[in-house]
């Protein structure tokens, strides 16, 4: 294993590939399964670990979304098979109210934070920061390997609390006072909820203890010559993102402490004059708004948690499948920046209709609609960055194009919901929820799939079948628009959100054919993330081999790497940088590596091009 | 057998599809392809634009077949209106920075898709391109803060002194309103006397309370302001009223308020929705449990005259001492089961 990564040239000699099968015997004593696969303090196992766990909560939140859409197109039939899935939940095929209200909170609950948090930035960070800053690993691999087992602890508290008898929380995933505190107001208030607050407990320990590592090792462990102006936008992405973990994540976590206070030892932080089941309470003095200023305080800023590591993976695959530098460099790493600054102080746009001082709300207004403006940006160069390319369309270009539709579409909404005015009829209808789902969840996943189709060869050593990624791809895409597009009308005749049925009110009860229709696309597009995961599971084992070390000719430092990389990343010394990452197209270069020292013509080139 | 049926189906499908799929990646192999071809890069982004073009056709012709209820046909409220307006100058906006990127998304993908003999152009940044498209949405964005903020300002001002006072009091599940008598004040309230008797606590001691009177429906009269004063007694709950566009939260211990004036008469507007059964509703926007869903309450806007003869129609809820009949609805307390609560609304009887 003589190869040594530095003289990587910027034309790969695909035969090299297949000496470095062999890479993971090196450089380490034997490690037996356990140490390997499940206490493993390999980043890039670590991250195959969130990326597994994250997609059974995927496929489990996914399906309870199923259970719920079923009631609402079909209020008044009975579905046998849900009581044999769902047993008393769906007592003679008819889904209860109570335990409707627990499927969307634990819906909501599930996709927000042990998938588009755990799932998306734990999976990539991981993975992508030691293999793209030229790090063997994590700045405290021990630490990376407890935030995994704290993932999996609270994925199990909250397996638990599906099981006990009140059932799980069901006072959706904001879970606001006093609805969540009281036992007395829901079912799922009482040990469920507590199980909830201790799940999102555990959850937030996982998130800080990663989140650490993801800093420190961006700060700290890059390698000789990548500037922070070098490095990829993935990990400005990453980057960013834990720094808004660590800063927000806690103040919810206070919020939970405080909440399970209220509820256990009669404190009143959250509740005040409250009569309820026939008694007065004793609790006197607190706010249920306080609660939300805590609950958003994380909340908000938890979307740009979700969407800038998808912005980040998008950026990256699409200036490669361009075969072009991705469009403003620096005007996409500010822009990350304001966005991460901006997303503190716009939380309460979520409470414009809660009593909010005017005065409040309008400097809530200011903030919100500010926002769009590095958002605007950032659409403007990825479009700019597909302009005049070579666009290969891979399954993972065409999710990151997706992606960019998704959020133009779900990113216009907010500039009406954010201005509080427009959010008086709009609060808290299917406006909200078509909002959301397009810009934060879908744009989300479309970006965590054209991550994962990217980087597939790099963490398994062979390609995900591309004619199932193609009928992945398309599937999603149009049906999530057949889902999520009809949604705004629902909103816009005003017809509210977390209903269980409709049939009361007259003016909301005219969608029933647009409610089946929803459904009957939620399945179709539940369908086609079975075949995603079929093609996963199966492609690691029979999939098409990867035959050389950089099969999408792209720049960054994960594919100087051998095939297979082992625990350490590079066999030998860990490559030096020389550029930036975005060098495609370059000079009469199909492309040049990170790791090519600038020579005297592309200067010229330089100076002629500016 | 069905059940069996359709599940056999959708494997042979799932089988069907994986074997096709399985077979083009052997042939790719075999050819020596890579991940990508010239015919695939075409025929992606031919499915690509086909998508924009029959999704742009699909959204305007879903708009129109939902054009009725689009804003629920139009405001009755004064303050409605403006919100209206500024829904509409926010669309046209949106709508054509929506149409524009994504027509321009779209197209480039097929009009650059890679092929042979095509090569990328290496352009890497513009600082003139970059400020442009900086400063404009800064200025469109700063026009509509602008808009939004005199828009929320002239909505949330004060009320006018002779606004009407309606409390509205939600529980789990359904409202308690309160009129103020012939005196137009309210009686005082203490928590602390809230019982099943006395759903409300009303101060009895306080003689304002003594011409209070608690309707089934909600009765406002056309172009006179009202004020709504609203809380709750157990979980948040949303005053919703979406002809009117009004939502505000009811929270337990914390007042809130809204004031507006209605402009459309319920008689007016079953004329111009063409439907004789036509009644503003009342809901709950705010997740209150498990009929959270089921919190309907009538509410009728009244000419002069109308609005003259209901309110001689109410009677105090007070009942001097001695008598037994205490409202039947004060009794109803907790979560009330979904049969029971479809009968729905508090009834009030005197």
């Amino acid at each position: 294993m003589a190869h040594t990564t530095v003289t990587t040239h910027e034309e790969i000699s695909h035969g090299h590939g297949v000496h470095h099968d062999h890479a993971h015997d090196h450089g380490h004593h034997e490690q037996n399964f356990i140490e390997k696969y499940i206490f493993s303090q390999d980043h890039k196992i670590i991250a195959k670990q969130f990326l597994i766990l994250g997609m059974a909560w995927a496929i489990i939140g996914g399906l309870f979304s199923l259970f719920f859409r079923l009631q609402l197109a079909w209020p008044n039939e009975t579905f046998p098979f849900l009581e044999t899935l769902l047993g008393r939940w769906a007592e003679g095929g008819k889904l209860q109210a109570n335990y409707y209200y627990a499927l969307v909170t634990m819906h909501g609950t599930i996709l927000v934070f042990f998938v588009l948090t755990a799932g998306l930035s734990g999976t990539f960070s991981n993975f992508l920061i030691p293999l793209q800053v030229g790090a063997r690993d994590m700045a405290s691999p021990f630490m990376n390997m407890l935030s995994f087992w704290f993932f999996v602890l609270s994925s199990i508290v909250m397996t638990i609390s599906l099981f006990v008898q009140t059932g799980p929380a069901s006072g959706g995933w904001t879970a606001y006072p006093p609805l969540n505190a009281l036992p007395q107001a829901a079912p799922g208030s009482g040990i469920g909820m507590d199980l909830w607050l201790a799940s999102i407990g555990l959850f937030i320990i996982s998130v800080a203890l990663g989140g650490l590592n993801y800093v420190t090792t961006v700060i700290n462990m890059r390698t000789k010559g990548m500037t922070f102006f070098r490095m990829p936008l993935t990990i400005w992405a990453f980057f960013f993102t834990a720094i808004i973990g660590l800063l927000s994540f806690p103040v919810l976590l206070a919020a939970a402490i405080l909440m399970l206070f209220d509820r256990n030892i009669g404190t009143s932080f959250f509740m005040s004059d409250i009569y309820i089941g026939g008694e007065q309470l004793a609790y006197s003095g607190g706010s249920p708004i306080l609660f939300q200023h805590l609950f958003w305080f994380l909340g908000h800023p938890e979307v740009y948690i979700i969407i800038l590591p998808a912005m980040g993976l998008v950026s990256e695959v699409l200036a490669v499948n361009s075969r072009k530098p991705i469009f403003g460099y620096k005007a996409m790493v500010f822009s990350i920046l304001g966005i991460t600054i901006l997303s503190f102080i716009v939380w309460a746009h979520h409470m414009f209709v809660t009593g909010l001082n005017p005065f409040v709300g309008s400097i809530f207004v200011l903030f919100t609609l500010l926002i769009a403006v590095p958002s605007a940006i950032k659409v403007f160069n990825w479009i700019t960055t597909i302009w005049r390319g070579d666009l290969k369309l891979t399954n993972g270009m065409l999710f990151a194009l997706g992606f960019v539709s998704l959020f133009i579409s779900g990113g216009l909404t907010g500039i009406y919901l954010g201005n509080s005015s427009l959010d008086i009829p709009l609060h808290d209808t299917y406006f909200v929820v078509a909002h959301f789902h397009i810009v934060m969840g879908l744009a989300a996943f479309f970006g965590m799939f054209a991550g994962i189709y990217h980087w597939y060869p790099k963490m398994f050593g062979t390609f995900l079948n591309k004619t199932l990624g193609n009928i992945h791809f398309f599937i999603t895409l149009i049906g999530s628009y057949m889902i999520f597009w009809p949604m705004h009308y629902m909103g816009l005749a005003g017809v509210p959100r977390r209903y269980f049925q409709f049939d009361v009110f007259n003016q909301f009860n005219h969608f029933d054919n647009l409610n089946k229709f929803i459904t009957v696309f939620a399945i179709i597009v539940f369908a086609a993330q079975i075949v995603f995961v079929f093609n996963f599971f199966y492609s690691m084992f029979f999939g098409r081999k990867v035959t050389s070390e950089n099969p999408w000719e792209a720049t960054t430092l994960e594919w100087t790497t051998p095939i297979n990389p082992g625990h350490g990343n590079w066999p030998g010394e860990i490559p030096e940088v020389h550029r930036w990452p975005y060098d495609y197209s370059k000079n009469g270069h199909n492309f040049i590596s990170q790791t090519v020292p600038v020579t005297a013509d592309e200067l010229e080139f330089d100076k002629a091009h500016h | 057998m069905t059940g069996i049926l359709v599940a056999l189906v959708v494997v042979l499908v799932f089988a069907i599809v994986f074997l096709a799929a399985r077979a083009t990646e052997l042939l790719g192999v075999l050819k020596g392809e890579g991940e990508t071809t010239d015919s695939s890069n075409l025929t992606n982004s031919i499915i690509l634009v086909s998508f924009l073009v029959l999704g742009l056709i699909a959204a305007l012709w879903s708009y129109l077949a939902y054009e009725d209820t689009y804003l629920l046909g139009g405001s009755a409220s004064a303050h409605g209106v403006i919100i209206d307006q500024m829904f509409i100058w926010t669309s046209i906006i949106c709508l054509i920075v929506f149409v524009v990127t994504q027509v321009l998304l779209f197209w480039f993908v097929f009009k650059y898709r890679s092929r042979q003999g095509h090569k990328a152009y290496f352009f890497s940044h513009d600082n003139k391109l970059e400020i442009v498209w900086t400063v404009i949405p800064a200025i469109v964005l700063t026009v509509l803060v602008a808009y939004g903020i005199d828009t929320w300002y002239k909505i949330t001002g004060t009320a006018p002194k002779e606004a009407r006072v309606v409390e509205v009091t939600a529980q789990q599940f359904n409202w308690l309103v309160r009129y103020p008598g012939q005196d137009g004040k309210l009686g005082d309230r203490e928590f602390q006397l809230t019982s099943g008797d006395n759903t409300l606590g009303i101060d009895w001691k306080d003689a304002k309370s003594h011409d209070d009177f608690m309707p089934s429906e909600i009765h406002m009269e056309v172009g006179k302001p009202i004020l709504f004063k609203l809380g709750a007694k157990d979980v948040l709950h949303s005053f919703y009223l979406p002809h009117f566009r009004v939502k505000m939260d009811c929270v337990p211990g914390i007042p809130t308020q809204f004031w507006f004036n209605p402009t459309i008469t319920t008689d007016s507007m079953r004329i111009l929705k063409n439907n004789a059964k036509f009644d503003y509703e009342l809901a709950c926007a705010e997740l209150c449990g498990s009929s959270h869903w089921n919190m309907r309450f009538k509410v009728v806007v009244d000419s002069h005259e109308q609005y003259q003869k209901w309110l001689a129609e109410q009677q105090p809820i007070y009942k001097p001492e001695g008598s037994e009949d205490a409202p039947a609805d004060s009794t109803k307390t907790g979560p009330a089961a979904p049969t029971e609560a479809s009968t729905h609304t508090s009834e009030v009887r005197h």
